[in-house]
């Protein structure tokens, strides 16, 4: 990913420390460069996307950039003296590393972090501080929620798809016409309305207690449960119409035929109507989990800190903190993993979840 | 064969799932009080009477049918053109510039969204009434393209040829042959491509600058801030056009 700030900001920083073989302390050179632009930067008012870039690599290091930055007019040469005396820290040589390594263009920082690693100045992989280590229990936390949305999705809806495919016109139809409309209705408007239905005086507490099931009002808006439940019924239609799409165009006579043979209803099921309504299953389950593991708005209304998934991050990266390399790492292994789903399920079937042709 | 009584009982059971929240929600946003329980203590169209008459909501609405219709007709023109192209058109990787096309339905949205962010700031057309159209395009033209392939799919392309022999000009040939046997697909395009950005949110997110609320956005506002029976409102609302899009789309289908 591209790494811009350093040799935007501190161009002559930049170019001394190419120069620099990385053993002991840079040149004199690097110091006063470093010194003379950190100042110009903060005067124009332009040293804050470093400051933020570099401390996101260590914490510490945008108090240590400002702090030389301000200082400037009390530092004397030689530099490589004066920097020291200000803050020990430059007198580093991992910190001198770290910035020459930062020259960019590109750099590898977001997409390591992203899995919770990082490099230390002698280049080995490093995992990162456990306090710091967010990103790989968010990937299976994703990744399980989108397993069990679509598994669930996929249960329910087979049931609902063969049913469509058997029923007599007008009955299809009104089937049909009754898992569309959801399909139809924005993820937003399900969203809200399942955050309505789950308030603690809501409609479906009042149904626990009716029923006797609990006692008192459970608090379920911000839990798992509600990002669950709420999810599964969002994306069910999904898993749904393509299961459907496939089963109403299956030739009925195989299923005719292996009862005359003599097969059970169970061995009807396993041995000829599952195998034939596979490649629906497949489609279906790979739309319902491509959607799954880049939902954003179910959980942000019904889940709390601990049910976020990527996409809440990417938004925040983006949105809040203003870190855009984070948000583009979390998107780009994202974005693989969709494609990993679609490459996944064209090796199986030939087809894509799309379902376009020309 | 019919369905077994344990395929119905199960279906129905599911099929009731699906559609109990939406009817609880439009029942509840008839509620004569602010309460959220049930059953309401009576009908009113108070939290309708409310939205209609609130600055936000109406600007909202404003905004979203503005947003929708301009993306309808981009997505429209862009969509079935590259449908055109796709079908007629012989040359090579056709079926690489289709997965291409069709790439933002299998995209998950907030990847779509994050990587328009990224490159409209570059142009300078985040936070833009344009860019926030364009956005929506991008996730609507896909929609266009399969419903005009799809009619296209039965479309005899030597009536084409048939028409240019007997002197007539392309776009004659397209106004007076093609259009008349393929305006149904276009349209349910022209219908998906609306729906598609009237219920958009995430990308809307990303790229509306900060005055320019759609209903979705307004909505999400909202609800974050208190919960009132006029976003349920707002909500049977959306969910009532939503439903009007989808029989338009199912009668076009007949055709």
């Amino acid at each position: 990913m591209t790494d811009r700030e350093l040799s935007e900001t501190l161009p002559r920083t930049r170019a001394a420390l190419a120069a620099w073989d990385g053993q002991g302390l840079p040149p004199e050179t690097a110091f006063a460069a470093l010194a003379q632009e950190a100042a110009s930067a903060l005067e124009e008012r332009r040293i804050g996307a470093l400051a933020q870039r570099l401390n996101f690599e260590r914490s510490g290091l945008r108090a240590l950039l400002l702090r030389t930055a301000r200082a400037h007019d009390r530092l004397t040469a030689p530099y490589s003296e004066s920097l020291p005396a200000l803050d020990a820290r430059w007198s580093d040589p991992e910190i001198w590393r770290l910035l020459q390594r930062a020259a960019g263009p590109t750099t590898s920082l977001y997409l390591l972090r992203a899995l919770d690693l990082t490099r230390t100045a002698e280049g080995e992989f490093r995992r990162v501080d456990p306090e710091q280590a967010v990103f790989v229990t968010l990937f299976l936390r994703t990744l399980w929620v989108s397993v069990v949305v679509t598994g669930a999705c996929l249960l329910l809806g087979w049931p609902v798809a063969a049913c469509i495919a058997a029923l007599r016109p007008p009955w299809s139809s009104v089937a049909l016409l009754l898992v569309l409309m959801p399909f139809w209705s924005s993820v937003l408007v399900r969203s809200t309305a399942w955050f309505a239905l789950l308030q603690r005086e809501g409609p479906v507490n009042d149904l626990l207690i009716l029923l006797g099931i609990v006692d008192a009002p459970l608090q379920l808006v911000g839990t798992r449960v509600a990002v669950l439940l709420s999810t599964i019924h969002i994306l069910l239609p999904v898993a749904i119409l393509p299961m459907v799409g496939v089963m109403t165009r299956l030739d009925r006579r195989h299923l005719l035929a292996a009862a005359s043979l003599g097969a059970g209803p169970w061995l009807r099921f396993r041995r000829v109507w599952l195998p034939l309504s596979l490649p629906g299953i497949l489609a279906g389950g790979a739309m319902t989990f491509l959607l799954a593991v880049g939902f954003y708005i179910t959980p942000a209304l019904l889940g709390g800190e601990k049910d976020q998934l990527v996409a809440w991050f990417i938004a925040q990266f983006l949105n809040r903190d203003v870190n855009w390399g984070m948000a583009a790492a979390l998107s780009a292994y994202l974005l693989a993993m969709a494609g990993a789903v679609v490459a996944l399920l064209r090796v199986l079937t030939g087809g894509t979840p799309t379902g376009a042709r020309i | 064969m019919s369905p077994s009584r344990l395929l119905l009982g199960v279906s129905a059971g599911v099929l009731l799932f699906l559609s109990l929240p939406m009817i609880a929600v439009i029942w509840l946003s008839f509620s004569p009080t602010e309460l959220l329980s049930f059953p309401p203590s009576g009908l009113s169209l108070r939290w309708y009477a409310d939205f209609f008459v609130s600055d936000r909501w109406v600007m909202a609405t404003r905004n979203s049918l503005l947003v929708g219709g301009a993306t309808m007709a981009v997505a429209t023109l862009l969509g079935t053109a590259a449908a055109l192209g796709l079908h007629l058109g012989q040359f090579r990787g056709r079926a690489l510039l289709l997965a291409l096309l069709t790439l933002p339905m299998v995209t998950p949205f907030i990847v779509t969204a994050a990587s328009m962010f990224f490159a409209f700031s570059l142009v300078g057309l985040a936070g833009t009434l344009p860019g926030l159209v364009l956005g929506h395009t991008v996730v609507a033209v896909p929609f266009v393209l399969v419903s005009v392939l799809a009619s296209l799919a039965t479309f005899d392309a030597t009536l084409l040829r048939a028409a240019s022999s007997l002197g007539a000009t392309p776009w004659m040939a397209f106004r007076r042959v093609l259009l008349p046997r393929i305006w149904p697909g276009v349209a349910a395009g022209a219908v998906f491509a609306f729906a598609t950005s009237l219920d958009e949110f995430v990308i809307t997110l990303f790229l509306a600058g900060p005055g320019q609320f759609t209903l979705p956005r307004q909505m999400y506002a909202n609800v974050r801030e208190y919960m009132t029976p006029t976003i349920l409102a707002a909500a049977s609302l959306l969910f009532a056009v939503s439903v009007l899009l989808l029989l338009l789309t199912e009668a076009l289908r007949r055709r």
